[in-house]
């Protein structure tokens, strides 16, 4: 259904087309489409953690021969690389997370700061936990 | 000699041009004067033809809105003295379409505004002898915030999915029905939600969150549409998962 349709065809009204490049224009607009891109990576690391399962079920050998491939330079700035964009990714969620939630505390908003910070803290938890897994409980 | 600043205006005047141009006007600089003290100048000293919208010129009213040196503002509250030496850049609201010079068509917006229903909804109304709906400062608190928008349009014109998309709800009008969602005496969400919850309502924004960032009296619309879309999933889950808990 169009709602713009009565204005549509006005054939003197001057309307501008947005340029395909409008996200050049302006600095906070670059950052929201870098943003955007970041979910490449996102996906990338999920495939990448597929095949590491993968190879980790067929085994010792199969699994040695996984991570000799992953030694490659390409690889590893590969994964550097889609590691930035998932930090990026990460850590620009995190800012945002106070917009979306309104959370009240015994009629008080609870502040942004707080939202941010305890989701840092939440990531910090697992991230220590998963080192401790890691380097053998 | 007096300090000036140069003005570069948009003009389009559709009986002799195809498209907008820019005029250039000298104005005197004065530090207690806003860019729409600037225009005021040029209507009545130095061309009388130029058209603009504006009217209370303290940031109530919500006319004065157009884009400063590329940036969406109202005028009345943008001051020469942050442009110095100039010139300032004067350009109708982005993605909106003009009507002439400084002028834009907001009829979409308005088609969109009453689209959400903008008013409290009542099941039932209290007969009058029953007195005012009450509220506490809390549920005032509520809402507050999302009721201060003056539907200027400046976040239509910082938000880029509007631009490529204008069936896009948008941001003001996103907001506004959240000010009436919130509301402890309105009992409309449910029909508000069938709106919203198309495909050019919430789930169209992208959060780039520039209407935020841009908007002249705090509204957060931005907020408003993440809180909007997670009140929607939770409401899609239930119907979906528990459908005898659905209202």
């Amino acid at each position: 259904m169009s709602q713009t349709a009565h204005t549509a065809h006005h054939p003197r009204w001057y309307r501008t087309r947005v340029s395909t490049y409008w996200w050049s224009r302006k600095w906070a607009y670059f950052l929201f489409i870098v943003r955007e891109l970041t979910s490449l990576a996102v996906a990338y690391f999920v495939v990448f953690t597929l095949m590491q399962i993968h190879a980790l079920r067929q085994g010792a050998e199969v699994y040695a021969e996984f991570q000799e491939w992953l030694r490659r330079p390409l690889l590893i700035s590969l994964n550097a690389i889609s590691l930035f964009f998932v930090l990026y990714h990460a850590i620009t969620w995190f800012n945002l997370a106070p917009r979306a939630i309104s959370a009240r505390f015994r009629g008080k908003r609870i502040p942004d700061l707080l939202i941010t910070a305890s989701n840092y803290g939440a990531w910090l938890v697992v991230s220590l936990g998963l080192v401790w897994l890691l380097s053998g409980g | 000699m007096a300090e000036t600043i140069t003005l570069e205006v948009a003009r389009y005047r559709p009986e002799q041009e195809m498209e907008p141009t820019f005029q250039q006007f000298e104005v005197p600089f004065r530090k207690d004067w806003v860019v729409l003290d600037a225009l005021n100048y040029i209507k009545d000293k130095l061309d009388t033809s130029l058209s603009y919208r504006w009217s209370c010129r303290m940031g109530v009213c919500g006319s004065c809105g157009m884009m400063v040196n590329d940036e969406p503002k109202l005028t009345c509250a943008t001051f020469l003295s942050d442009y110095m030496p100039g010139p300032v850049r004067v350009e109708p609201l982005r993605n909106f379409p003009v009507v002439r010079d400084l002028v834009i068509a907001m009829t979409d917006f308005m088609v969109k505004l009453q689209r959400v229903k903008p008013w409290l909804i009542r099941e039932q109304e209290k007969p009058l002898s029953d007195g005012e709906y009450l509220q506490t400062p809390e549920q005032l608190d509520d809402y507050k915030q999302f009721s201060m928008c003056i539907n200027c349009l400046i976040c239509y014109a910082a938000c880029p999915v509007y631009g490529l998309d204008p069936h896009f709800l948008g941001p003001a009008a996103i907001a506004l029905a959240q000010r009436y969602n919130r509301d402890s005496r309105d009992e409309g969400s449910q029909e508000r939600l069938d709106i919203l919850s198309q495909h050019d309502g919430i789930w169209g924004c992208t959060f780039v969150g520039e209407c935020t960032k841009v908007c002249p009296k705090h509204v957060d619309p931005a907020g408003a549409i993440q809180q909007y879309k997670l009140e929607a999933t939770k409401e899609w889950f239930k119907s979906f998962l528990l459908p005898w808990g659905a209202k």
